[in-house]
């Protein structure tokens, strides 16, 4: 069992409230799921400027004077620190280069997910706690998903919490269990994908980065990956203006959405959307099995 | 305060709100009811998805839910009438033994499971497994059911005015099942059966029981057990 919730904002007024909507979302579900917790956010993009989102066990050690060693290293870049997690922002043409050279000066530190927009903030705790030491509240931004989790397959630990990101902007919350993920890893393996974790879930966001890549949209995607995929999966899936729900065709992780002129709303459970704003007036629905959702604001506009 | 008055006061309406008041007062309050009390009108506002309102009622009580629950609502309900005026998360009525469950909205999976008699109606969609493994209890969905619903549905009858999804009547055993629209496909070992004249009879005793209007028994088709699984044969082992 576990939580997820996602939130795509149509109306763009509703944008600094994001983070706020989506921690009380994501807090509502803490009893799916105590174990950890995370939260992507997709926000202002900057023209010609990128983000990676790094974590580390020694912040203390690894944060100091990190912005001096990366222009020491040839890669000015601006560093935005919370708690255990730190954002770069650098120049969109060095995205490339922060891999490699945090690799050199700082090899403990861990890449949560990077691109033009998204920042990903996930700790072993409660969800309370995860949005208290990140300030998830303050956080504005145009969509974002959350997860709470109760570990079933792989470790507890700050890698193996959700969302997971494999490619830039991209990234996966999953409430089930897949049961071809071994085989599907090496077969990713083979075709170039880089693995952090042993954990389930990892693969399925790798799978989509990697048909992506292919020149698949995000709904092509998640279509094939209802034949890819075999096991228990309800998934919620942000990219830099998209936003997808599938479930497997047993369908037995609950899921529930939402959706009015200002927004379209995912929770694990109705209880995770009660406080959005005109929730009462809102279209609710279960997500039919086996079937595609998938909103996107560029396609949208 | 003359008799008249007291008396009304007694069978006013308990309000539970749950925005104020944790659910288990109100569960308790419902499971304090003795034979033949007067104060058997209860409801409840904000209720916000919580789950399990409304569980293990045991007397002819009376409850009105406003707004949407999650899980288990009225689970094990033994003689009460629960009306939620919104929709209804996994569960709904499960394991229901008699009086009736009223959805007005729409309910998530496994509305009704192994529910042994009563009455659940939904009055929008059902999700997937409605009525699984039902051993005695009526059901009346006014709009679709999703997949494997009835799978080894015992006894009862399930009722659907729209369609249903894939593998109905899965395993069935003696459930009678009636669906107005369209039936994507069927389970092992269930097959279409004809419409008698006690079925008719029975299709429109349920029909009025739900307050369903202006629609005749005549417009359902009868899905029931071929018998073929009942009893392990190797013959069959590919339906299984």
């Amino acid at each position: 069992m576990c939580g997820i919730v996602g939130l795509f904002l149509k109306d763009s007024r509703l944008e600094p409230q994001l983070g706020q909507l989506l921690s009380d979302m994501l807090i509502t579900m803490t009893d799916r799921g105590p174990d950890s917790a995370g939260i992507a956010i997709y926000g202002p993009a900057t023209e010609g400027r990128a983000k990676v989102t790094i974590q580390s066990a020694k912040p203390a050690v690894d944060f100091a004077d990190l912005e001096r060693d990366l222009a020491d290293a040839g890669l000015p870049a601006r560093v935005t620190v919370k708690s255990t997690h730190a954002v770069i922002a650098v120049a969109a043409a060095r995205l490339a280069d922060v891999r490699s050279v945090l690799a050199s000066i700082r090899p403990h530190v861990r890449i949560m997910g990077a691109g033009d927009s998204v920042e990903i903030y996930k700790e072993v705790g409660l969800p309370k706690d995860v949005v208290a030491r990140f300030d998830l509240r303050s956080m504005s931004g145009t969509h974002g998903i959350g997860h709470t989790r109760m570990a079933t397959e792989s470790a507890v630990t700050t890698l193996g919490a959700h969302p997971f990101s494999t490619g830039s902007d991209q990234c996966l919350v999953h409430n089930g269990s897949l049961s071809n993920h071994n085989n599907l890893r090496r077969e990713l393996i083979r075709e170039g994908m880089a693995f952090e974790t042993q954990n389930d879930t990892e693969v399925a966001a790798a799978y989509l980065t990697a048909e992506m890549a292919k020149g698949k949209d995000l709904g092509e995607a998640l279509t094939t990956a209802l034949d890819d995929l075999d096991g228990f999966f309800t998934f919620v899936v942000g990219t830099k203006s998209g936003f997808g729900v599938v479930r497997d065709p047993i369908a037995c992780k609950p899921a529930v959405m939402a959706e009015t002129d200002q927004y379209v709303a995912f929770g694990s459970e109705y209880r995770a959307l009660v406080n959005l704003p005109g929730i009462e007036d809102a279209r609710v629905w279960e997500p039919e099995p086996a079937t595609v959702y998938f909103w996107d604001h560029e396609k949208a506009a | 305060m003359d008799a008249s008055v007291k008396r009304e006061s007694l069978e006013a309406t308990r309000v539970f709100d749950l925005a104020s008041t944790p659910l288990r007062e109100l569960n308790s309050a419902l499971h304090a009811i003795g034979p033949g009390a007067n104060d058997t009108n209860f409801e409840v506002v904000n209720p916000r998805g919580s789950h399990a309102v409304a569980v293990g009622i045991d007397q002819p009580v009376s409850v009105d839910v406003r707004g949407s629950v999650g899980y288990y609502c009225a689970g094990m309900n033994d003689g009460g009438t629960v009306t939620v005026h919104g929709s209804a998360g996994p569960g709904v009525a499960e394991n229901m033994m008699s009086g009736t469950v009223v959805i007005e909205g729409d309910a998530s999976q496994y509305a009704g499971a192994t529910g042994r008699g009563g009455l659940l109606v939904i009055k929008g969609n059902a999700a997937s497994r409605c009525g699984i493994s039902m051993k005695g209890i009526d059901i009346v969905v006014q709009g679709n059911i999703g997949h494997m619903s009835a799978f080894m549905g015992q006894s009862g009858h399930l009722v659907v005015l729209g369609d249903a999804g894939d593998a109905l009547g899965d395993s069935l055993y003696e459930a009678k099942l009636f669906v107005r629209g369209k039936v994507k496909s069927l389970g092992a070992d269930c097959i279409e059966k004809e419409m008698r004249p006690e079925h008719l009879q029975k299709l429109g005793e349920l029909l009025d029981r739900a307050g369903v209007k202006n629609v005749r028994p005549e417009e359902f088709k009868r899905y029931g057990s071929a018998r073929k699984l009942y009893n392990f044969n190797i013959d069959n082992a590919d339906a299984y």
